[in-house]
């Protein structure tokens, strides 16, 4: 398990990562008192930091309220950062002006959990889809008919469905339809926050499925963010455990599964239950809940449930450490004192 | 043989809609021995919550035939007065949303001691004393205080237990767990099951635990019954429903899932499950089914043997119609 190479998030490919994520941060202030004045701080995110090459789908996990879904915003830029840099395409979105903004948004798309509610019910489905391109000012009249048609058969759904409205559509179908609309406008990447949990499994695979496709046929990027963590392990490259607004783990998604590191991760497999009874579940229970993002634990913000607690824990933050494990080709970052001799990243 | 501790046969519920009745739950039958699990899986809209909330008499739909018989006494034709007695003191039910099935403006201590005045007819100091040790039974840390406090001071799992507390508080022979973790992270899940499987030992209570998680029945139930479209289609021990599964449908549902051990391409079933009130006359599940031949449209199959405790509701292992399929 010792280590070797020196870039935080290793890659394969020698180009410019799309995506570069460095010391993110998002506080959401807490306002209370007679005159609202801030009183404290909702760390939802606190120094993340991770990248995501042209291609390649990094899957985001963690439990409710770790800030995953943050973190998705944050990358798109609905949301300001507190602090930390994001950078698509070589671009500092911070740097970026409104009209510089407005022409790169294209490029990013996002996909949301509830494809009840990301649907306006008083428009049909073809008014969604066409959205974008007319607000981009893509396609007009009947060219702008023709890119709905073409777009709804990419995702599998009859070109004539353009004029039903939401209600008419299965939860499966209404979230073909937002695909269809992410895709309008022809994005490198795709933010897919939750995109399937809300589908049965059998409807599930489809849109697994089409995402693989579309992935194939067009290149793009995805940020898979669930807690699905089976969902994840089959549709994820590489995967970044987040806790509590922070990164504890990236590695690829077989190493991840196979090899855990992170006393987190372990627990967070180990609980995983796999749907085969001859594969045993031997949870590692942890204790407690997870504390509130108000007042995050000094040090390590796993120590109050960690099992491997240890003396550094409760007041040392713990850095980066690039861990290899037995058949890894690269060494993946873990953020825990037990590897504090491991290669610091620099 | 001694009876089962429940015992449904042929139940069916409807509901009015403004189009006329539409089937839920079309004819289940459903067996529960003392003390074991017994698992009812299936995808949204199949109608296994609308069977649990039959058992306990508490939904708004109508049953139109079928018997429930749970130790001896047919709780479909049971008066209320007899009813209110079984339920929560000899059936204890958790459910899906521990958020919404506690009372915000009553005390965790209040709505724990209720159900023990009630049926056990507690003095309220013994209720409290009781309390005390049901929250600390399911693992709730210095439970004296957390009976002062309201549910919105709680987390979701934590709620879950007092849920289970509640449940549990009279000892019932059998827990109704209706998605009990669904609304849970992965970690709390653990927490939660592992308790269950814990205080079913130690009281020796049956559960029938409904979910569409295939993985927590692989793990928590003995025996699986899988239903579609308001039917069993399935039914045998875990093993044989995990590792030979005889219905088309099981077998597509198992493909279905995202594989942790391999990335190929996902299986996915065709299609979607068709409304309760468009059904086929024969087997629902004939419309997305591979294999569907000349019966299934039109004739209902019944459960064949594919195994010693395992039955499948499927015309391909109809024993006369296979010799005929071979030839």
């Amino acid at each position: 398990m010792a280590s070797a190479a020196v870039s935080v998030a290793p890659l394969t490919s020698a180009e410019t990562p799309l995506v570069e994520v460095s010391g993110l941060r998002k506080y959401y202030p807490v306002r209370g008192g007679l005159f609202g004045s801030v009183v404290s701080q909702v760390r939802a995110v606190e120094d993340v930091s991770f990248t995501i090459a042209a291609g390649e789908t990094l899957g985001l996990v963690g439990e409710s309220g770790c800030g995953k879904t943050t973190v998705g915003r944050l990358l798109l830029r609905l949301l300001e950062p507190t602090g930390g840099r994001v950078r698509f395409a070589g671009q500092d979105l911070a740097a970026l002006d409104r009209q510089q903004l407005r022409r790169l948004r294209p490029r990013m798309q996002l996909i949301f959990q509830d494809p009840y509610s990301s649907l306006n019910p008083r428009r049909s489905v073809g008014d969604a889809i066409a959205e974008p391109l007319f607000v981009h000012g893509l396609a007009r009249g009947a060219e702008l008919d023709r890119k709905v048609g073409e777009l709804l058969e990419r995702v599998e759904l009859p070109s004539s469905y353009r004029s039903r409205y939401p209600h008419e559509f299965s939860g499966g179908q209404r979230q073909r339809v937002c695909i269809a609309r992410a895709l309008a406008l022809g994005p490198e990447l795709l933010v897919c926050d939750e995109a399937v949990s809300a589908l049965d499994i059998s409807i599930q695979a489809q849109i697994l499925n089409l995402l693989r496709d579309l992935q194939q046929q067009y290149r793009l990027t995805y940020l898979f963010i669930s807690h699905n963590l089976n969902v994840v392990r089959h549709v994820a490259d590489r995967i970044a455990v987040m806790y509590l607004g922070k990164l504890v783990e990236v590695a690829d998604a077989d190493s991840l599964f196979s090899a855990p590191q992170h006393p987190y991760t372990k627990a967070l497999l180990s609980a995983n239950p796999i749907p085969d009874p001859d594969i045993p579940l031997a949870p590692i229970v942890l204790s407690g809940e997870i504390p509130s993002p108000l007042n995050p634990p000094a040090g390590c913000r796993f120590h109050t449930r960690c099992p491997n607690v240890f003396e550094p824990c409760y007041g040392v933050v713990p850095e980066a450490r690039l861990v290899q494990t037995a058949g890894q080709v690269t060494p993946h970052p873990v953020w825990c004192h037990l590897y504090d001799d491991a290669q610091n990243p620099g | 043989m001694t009876h089962p501790l429940l015992s449904i046969r042929d139940l069916r519920v409807e509901f009015e809609t403004d189009a006329g009745p539409v089937p839920a739950v079309r004819g289940v039958d459903l067996e529960l021995e003392e003390g074991e699990t017994v698992a009812l899986v299936g995808e949204s809209g199949c109608g296994k919550s609308v069977t649990a909330l039959s058992i306990m008499r508490l939904m708004s739909g109508r049953v139109a035939g079928g018997q429930i018989d749970f130790r001896g006494q047919n709780l479909a034709s049971l008066s209320e007065p007899a009813m209110r007695r079984v339920r929560g003191a000899q059936i204890g039910m958790i459910f899906q949303e521990p958020m919404t099935s506690l009372n915000p403006v009553f005390k965790i201590g209040r709505q724990i001691e209720e159900v023990l005045t009630l049926h056990q007819g507690l003095s309220p100091s013994a209720a409290r004393g009781q309390a005390v040790e049901l929250l600390g039974r399911v693992g709730i840390p210095s439970p004296a205080a957390r009976l002062e406090q309201y549910p919105h001071e709680l987390s979701g799992g934590m709620k879950q237990r007092v849920m289970i507390a509640i449940a549990i508080a009279c000892r019932p022979a059998l827990l109704i767990a209706d998605e009990p973790t669904t609304a849970l992270d992965v970690t709390i899940q653990a927490q939660i099951m592992v308790l269950l499987r814990s205080l079913q030992r130690e009281l020796g209570m049956a559960v029938l635990l409904i979910t569409h998680d295939l993985g927590l029945v692989a793990h928590f139930a003995e025996r699986v019954n899988v239903m579609y479209a308001g039917k069993i289609v399935e039914h045998g021990g875990v093993r044989e429903i995990f590792k030979q599964p005889a219905h088309p449908y099981t077998r597509a549902l198992l493909a279905a899932l995202p594989d942790p051990t391999k990335r190929a391409r996902l299986e996915a079933i065709g299609g979607r499950v068709p409304s309760p009130a468009m059904l086929p006359r024969g087997c629902a599940f004939c419309t997305r089914c591979k294999h569907a031949f000349e019966p299934c449209p039109d004739q209902q199959p019944p459960l064949f043997d594919v195994g010693a405790p395992h039955v499948a509701a499927c015309w391909l292992h109809d024993p006369g119609r296979a010799a005929v399929l071979e030839s």
